[in-house]
């Protein structure tokens, strides 16, 4: 379990990132924080492997204040996957999903099959393993940085817009992978984005934040639709456009959904 | 043309380059006092280079410096130096010293620099001491630009060692002011030519470290980048710092 408490984060310049922030995230279940940029949900993320120290309040993992843990032991021991990869551009696949069990002391011989199981694991073929980042795809790349994250087997999965910068497609089809993997493997995950479909699509539990590092709402994905807190959430998830407001019609015997324009969403199953 | 045949055949004479103050003796003398020179300069500039790349901080005041450096005329310097430590290689070595900081400085800082802030931020998040972003991450990636920070220093050590000879017996230069006063001219061509061909050696040397220093991972994601030829072929790893602000 992560918790924060009364956590802020405010800049020599004075300009607040992270604003009084109480939230419990629960194990083995996908917290996802949602907001706009400068709602200082990276910031938040980033608390948590201490690769930002919060000006006052504390995060606990398991009830352990982590800003009493030694930084470079607690990043290694929850995973982290960022935008654009971050992969090491001088290594191979193989390698750098190495990075972290090497780091950690794991026999060269364990890290390396342990690494090519992990390949299989996140969809990628044992053939890439000797390949550069730079000869991968966008999503090939997003999948290393997922297998590199899990390496090192942490409780705690970090996900910093993982996905931002793949084609729709693509990202689809990754958040779908994301679902699986976290059905079989039950990590802690923390996960940022902007885009309220994906945190609705893999959040157990969503938290929106606003600029200033505030939380809006936290809660799951339904109790967003059924009951948002105020306007600003409403307008976020698409409630007041009527994105999310659905009705049946009835078109040649078959129940279909359609949302307030009248554009069908789905059919209604029997 | 007749004056170069005469270079050709001084060059070509084996009386010339016998004995302690022949061609051998000299060009050895040359090396060895260019090597000192980078071995000197690399240790002071090396190191700055790379904690300003590192920590992003001093890098005006690197600029500002070697950008000083820079201005001064080597000649100068070394009268100057030569007044006050007198005869000897002392004055040569420290004029040669500042002559090669700069581009060393450049290239370390250009080299740390170079390497995308998201890659180092990616290392720390995964746990890597600081010193294992350094050895691990920031050096390999950024060591071609480093070596070409270096291969340009050795370029103009190496083509301005020849002052060494003004204040101390020592290095091709000898021959150059040996024919200055006995207007031996097919001598100081000869020389010149050596010190050109020695130049283009130990560059083309450079050139090679350099090649092999790119790792062929950062290669690749340098041609993916602009769009070009299969990584096979030729590296366009031919770089060299001759600017206070490159990449």
């Amino acid at each position: 379990m992560i918790e924060f408490r009364g956590v802020t984060k405010q800049y020599p310049d004075g300009t607040v990132a992270v604003g009084g922030v109480d939230l419990i995230v629960p194990p083995r279940t996908t917290t996802v924080l949602v907001g706009t940029s400068g709602s200082g949900k990276t910031t938040l993320l980033r608390m948590i492997n201490r690769m930002v120290d919060p000006s006052q309040g504390a995060v606990l993992i398991d009830g352990t204040d982590v800003a009493t843990v030694d930084p470079v032991r607690l990043r290694r021991s929850i995973g982290y996957v960022m935008q654009n990869s971050g992969l090491l551009p001088h290594r191979t696949v193989l390698d750098n999903v190495m990075t972290v069990p090497l780091l950690n002391g794991t026999r060269r011989q364990s890290a390396r099959a342990r690494a090519m199981e992990l390949l299989e694991t996140v969809g990628l073929d044992a053939s890439l393993a000797q390949k550069y980042p730079a000869q991968l795809s966008g999503g090939q790349q997003q999948r290393v940085g997922v297998a590199r994250g899990l390496a090192a087997d942490p409780n705690i999965l970090l996900m910093d817009e993982p996905f931002g910068a793949v084609d729709p497609l693509v990202r689809q089809e990754l958040q779908q992978e994301l679902r699986r993997l976290q059905r079989e493997l039950g990590k802690t995950v923390v996960f940022v984005t902007h885009d309220i479909d994906e945190a609705f699509l893999l959040g157990d539990q969503v938290v929106l934040l606003r600029t200033g590092g505030k939380v809006v709402q936290s809660g799951t994905p339904a109790e967003f639709l059924a009951s948002p807190a105020d306007d600003f959430v409403s307008g976020f998830v698409g409630a007041d456009r009527g994105r999310r407001r659905l009705r049946l019609e009835e078109v040649d015997g078959q129940r279909v959904v359609v949302d307030e324009d009248g554009r069908p969403a789905g059919v209604l199953e029997p | 043309m007749n004056l170069f045949a005469e270079a050709i055949a001084w060059l070509f004479g084996p009386d010339n380059w016998a004995g302690p103050s022949g061609i051998t003796a000299r060009l050895l003398q040359h090396l060895v006092v260019s090597a000192v020179v980078l071995v000197i300069a690399a240790v002071i500039a090396l190191p700055v280079g790379g904690v300003i790349g590192h920590t992003g901080r001093g890098k005006q005041l690197a600029v500002m410096v070697s950008g000083g450096l820079r201005a001064l005329p080597t000649l100068g310097v070394l009268t100057l130096f030569g007044l006050w430590l007198g005869i000897g290689l002392r004055a040569p070595v420290l004029a040669l010293v500042i002559l090669a900081i700069p581009p060393l400085l450049a290239g370390a800082y250009a080299g740390f620099e170079s390497v995308d802030r998201r890659t180092i931020d990616a290392a720390r998040a995964m746990g890597m001491r600081e010193t294992q972003i350094v050895g691990k991450v920031e050096l390999p990636i950024g060591l071609p630009i480093v070596v070409g920070g270096i291969r340009s220093a050795a370029l103009q050590v190496i083509a301005t060692a020849m002052l060494a000879a003004y204040l101390a017996d020592v290095g091709l230069g000898r021959f150059i002011f040996e024919g200055l006063k006995t207007r031996d001219y097919a001598q100081m061509l000869g020389a010149s030519l050596l010190v050109i061909l020695l130049a283009l050696v130990v560059d083309g040397a450079f050139a090679l470290v350099q090649r092999l220093v790119t790792p062929t991972g950062v290669r690749l994601a340098r041609s993916a980048r602009t769009g070009g030829e299969p990584a096979r072929k030729r590296t366009p790893a031919r770089r060299t710092i001759t600017e206070g602000n490159p990449v």
